[in-house]
């Protein structure tokens, strides 16, 4: 393929993923004015301080965590550490919102923490409250940190150790190595990881609803179905859009100018071994964020899954499990595929307007899921439209709907949603693979898929893994597509949990969850399992 | 076992065609509550029931973008107002039946026959008995006054449930006084607002605070799972205008397919047959008078309801929202 025809291929894409966003963006021609008012003056501005206290609290906690824990990891060695370097994975398969809600019970006034301390100290207690900007931002924390720790753990396998090496040779201390040397090498990856992190707080709205935290989002779904205008929510959606393509527009000038390359292929390296205390600290650390961020929210799902199961569990189970990971895996599949062919696509051709086209194709992971699955709603109904009209005038025959309530919508619905979660790994694996190399394989007469196959494949690997163990998770947790685009009596476990939580029923939400947090582990398995071949 | 999941997944592959005797309803009340009622009509009719759950707002725009296409035939949701919006916005029809209006209510359907309540659930006021006396309560309005300082819970405004109080509030006092109330709710608060009704109980029981507003359902699930609670209900405004209260209802969708089938079936989810099961399964009240609610439930004790027509609670539900910001009710 020529030049021309990979800047087709983003466009194609771009225009595909595009078309929900611009229904949302298109409201902005109309603006609601008299709602706009009473937002600006009553609703907007505590939102907007809540809304950056917790993007920058979420920021600096995910960064923190998932980039020492992925050091700890992948160039460290300490008891626990082949075992930690999966399970600090585990917490990507439990919603955001199921965490929350088991943190607000256990630690609100009426929970049995607090209940206990009161018999205790036989009177009142003081206790941080949970339901707090504080007690939000450190939920999300703990269910966003894996994204970059997987990212940073992927570069910091391929080249920490070789990084930590050069800067010796130039007489950096291990310590001033790391942030000097390792740490910018590897920021492309967390950066990736952070964006999909934010874009996730910034388009979430489950979890702050637990904690009743007012920000752009719980705005957007007040505007929608208090105020029963789609319009301005559809507005307040398109403002959010604008902010994070900004984010993603100021990150990539940032990283103007600068090349980051691999040092040759990954090679078998001594891991700097952590020593006494030191050891015991590093797997403390790990033990202690897999023990808040997993084991006690599934402890908990299992408590409350043990008193409705009798009640509750059927054969259908069976059925919206095997609908979860069917989802799940296909979508993975294809989201991957398509991320693939952006990367190379901006790779071969790294023009302003290729770049563009791929950028705004991802930007669909920072809109609130119920707003992006109307704007996927309203092009299918469109098309189905056309299509029964020209089966009547062709044939004579009502189809009735053709389109919707089909997997061969649900698959591109979650492609809009989740480019970004298969592109940002990619991207980041790709900036490691040099010019260099790229010409010298050129030279050797490979070119185009042939290239794709030989030189780029093998060397995506991690990301590619990454990508898609992402994607899986993320597509079996989504509900609002999944919702509305389902066919007839085609449950998942994530429409269980929805059924359950609608009127409250939260503890009976408990067995999807765990059913969930179950069908999570095995992406989770086959990605670990595939990178420690290659170690 | 693999091979039926794949057999049925191709299946899902292809769309569904049109046949003569189902009903294909949305509904925004979940499938444990509607699905054992579908269940028993096909039982009794040999009428199939082909149902998809989702929010009332998600319903709602798939409705309008299908348009004529649509293969709903019913549209059940919860809460007046969004009722009332799905008329609004012209996706039910008018829906003439002597049966209806004899089996629901006035107060309880819309003026223009395009949408019915199937089951009532009272807004009303819980109190810790242990600190609180039933001689201590009147209104709802009460709640505001002083005496309640520091000792008053609520749900998040951002619930439609209290959307609907507050705007059936504005219609019996006008805005002006209505901001005045809500102004005195919120100063009398003990603690944010909870995202749901159940945490809310659990918190008046618990002692964080000593009264609260939530619906009667609520209270019988939790009275059902912790006996031994320390919280009663009580009836406010039995002076005034009653306790306020709200259904989950449903309407025929205006491009229908099957409507006779649709109106068959909603004649029968009124009817005696069905009204218990349709209101016991979630603890709520039969909204047919002939019909006696669950004996848990009618244990409460009986009250009066208020009277006006819940197509208010639509009318000003977006001036609720805005009335609750403005007194900063988050």
């Amino acid at each position: 393929m020529r030049g021309n025809g990979w800047r087709l291929t983003a466009t194609l894409i771009a225009v595909l993923v595009i078309i929900p966003l611009v229904i949302v963006l298109a409201s902005l021609f109309n603006p609601e004015r008299e709602i706009w008012q009473h937002l600006l003056e009553y609703v907007l501005p505590g939102l907007l301080g809540n809304t950056v206290k917790l993007v920058v609290g979420v920021a600096i906690g995910v960064t923190l965590l998932g980039v020492s824990l992925a050091w700890l990891t992948a160039v460290c060695e300490f008891p626990g550490r082949r075992f930690f370097s999966w399970a600090l994975l585990l917490p990507l398969a439990v919603p955001a919102y199921v965490t929350a809600f088991v943190y607000v019970a256990l630690l609100d006034f009426t929970g049995p923490v607090q209940t206990w301390l009161r018999e205790f100290a036989g009177g009142p207690v003081v206790f941080p409250p949970i339901r707090s900007a504080g007690g939000v931002i450190l939920v999300m924390v703990l269910a966003l940190y894996p994204y970059v720790y997987l990212l940073a753990r992927n570069a910091f396998l391929t080249q920490g150790r070789q990084a930590l090496e050069v800067a010796q040779s130039l007489g950096y201390s291990r310590k001033s190595g790391f942030f000097k040397v390792a740490l910018p090498l590897a920021r492309p990856w967390i950066i990736s990881g952070l964006m999909l992190a934010l874009m996730e707080t910034l388009a979430d709205f489950g979890t702050v609803a637990v904690f009743n935290y007012d920000t752009f989002t719980t705005a957007i779904y007040k505007t929608w179905f208090g105020m029963f205008s789609l319009q301005g929510a559809s507005q307040l959606a398109s403002v959010l859009i604008v902010l994070v393509f900004a984010l993603i527009v100021a990150e990539q000038m940032s990283r103007r100018g600068l090349r980051f390359t691999q040092a040759g292929r990954h090679t078998r390296m001594d891991r700097i071994v952590l020593r006494g205390y030191n050891a015991w600290l590093a797997s403390g650390f790990a033990a202690l964020i897999l023990l808040v961020a997993f084991i006690i929210p599934v402890m908990q799902l299992l408590s409350w899954s043990a008193k409705v199961f009798v009640q509750d569990f059927d054969a259908r189970y069976v059925e919206f499990l095997w609908h979860s990971l069917l989802l799940g895996g296909l979508s993975a599949v294809l989201v991957v595929v398509t991320a693939l062919l952006l990367t190379y696509a901006q790779r071969q051709h790294n023009d302003s307007w290729t770049v563009a086209m791929v950028r705004i194709a991802t930007l669909g992971y920072a809109v609130p899921g119920a707003v992006l699955a109307v704007g996927i709603v309203i092009p299918l109904a469109w098309l189905d439209q056309q299509l029964i009209g020209t089966a009547k005038s062709w044939f004579g025959i009502d189809t009735g709907l053709i389109l919707q309530g089909t997997l061969l919508v649900m698959l591109p619905a979650y492609l809009t949603r989740f480019l970004a979660v298969g592109y940002n790994p990619m991207d980041s694996a790709m900036q490691r693979i040099t010019r260099n190399l790229e010409e010298a394989s050129r030279s050797l007469g490979f070119s185009g898929l042939a290239m794709l196959r030989r030189v780029h494949l093998p060397m995506l690997r991690g990301g590619l893994l990454s990508a898609a163990a992402l994607v899986f998770v993320d597509v079996m947790k989504e509900m609002p597509i999944t919702l509305m685009t389902r066919p007839f009596g085609w449950d998942t476990l994530a429409v269980r949990i929805f059924e359950m939580t609608s009127e409250g029923e939260w503890e009976r939400a408990a067995l999807p969850a765990v059913a969930l947090v179950l069908a999570g582990l095995l992406p989770i398995a086959l990605l670990v399992k595939h990178s420690e071949k290659s170690r | 076992m693999l091979k039926t999941l794949l057999v049925s997944t191709m299946l899902s592959l292809a769309a569904t065609s049109v046949s003569a005797a189902e009903v294909v309803v949305y509904s925004a009340r979940n499938e444990q509550l509607i699905k054992p009622l579908f269940d028993a009509y096909t039982k009794d009719t040999g009428v199939e029931v082909k149902f998809i759950t989702d929010k009332e707002g998600a319903l709602l725009q798939r409705l309008k973008a299908e348009g004529q296409n649509t293969p709903a035939d019913m549209l059940i949701t919860v809460d007046a107002g969004n009722l009332w919006e799905a008329a609004k916005e012209g996706l039910l029809k008018p829906v003439q039946s002597k049966t209806l209006n004899a089996n629901v209510p006035a107060y309880l359907r819309d003026p223009g026959d395009q949408w019915f309540g199937l089951s009532v659930r009272a807004r009303t006021i819980f109190y810790n008995n242990q600190k609180v006396k039933p001689g201590d309560l009147s209104t709802y309005e009460d709640l505001g006054n002083a005496k309640w300082k520091g000792r008053l819970c609520l749900r998040t405004s951002k619930k439609v449930y209290n959307q609907s109080l507050v705007a059936m509030m504005i219609a019996e006092h006008g805005a002006a006084k209505t901001e005045q109330i809500v102004k005195s709710w919120v100063a009398n608060l003990a603690t944010d607002p909870f995202p749901d009704d159940t945490k809310m109980l659990e918190a008046i029981a618990a002692g964080q605070c000593d009264v609260g507003i939530a619906n009667t359902y609520y209270y019988g699930r939790l009275m059902e799972k912790k006996a031994g609670l320390p919280l009663s209900v009580f009836w406010p405004n039995q002076k005034a205008g009653g306790v306020h209260v709200n259904v989950s209802g449903a309407g025929i969708v205006k491009y229908a397919k099957h409507e006779k089938e649709a109106v068959a079936l909603l004649e029968w989810l009124s009817s005696p047959k069905a009204q218990n099961l349709f209101a016991d399964v979630n603890m709520e009240y039969p909204v047919n008078p002939a019909v006696k609610a669950d004996p848990v439930v009618a244990a409460w004790g009986s009250f009066k309801q208020n009277p006006v027509n819940l197509a208010k609670a639509g009318e000003l539900q977006a001036e609720a929202v805005k009335l609750m910001d403005r007194a900063g009710y988050r």
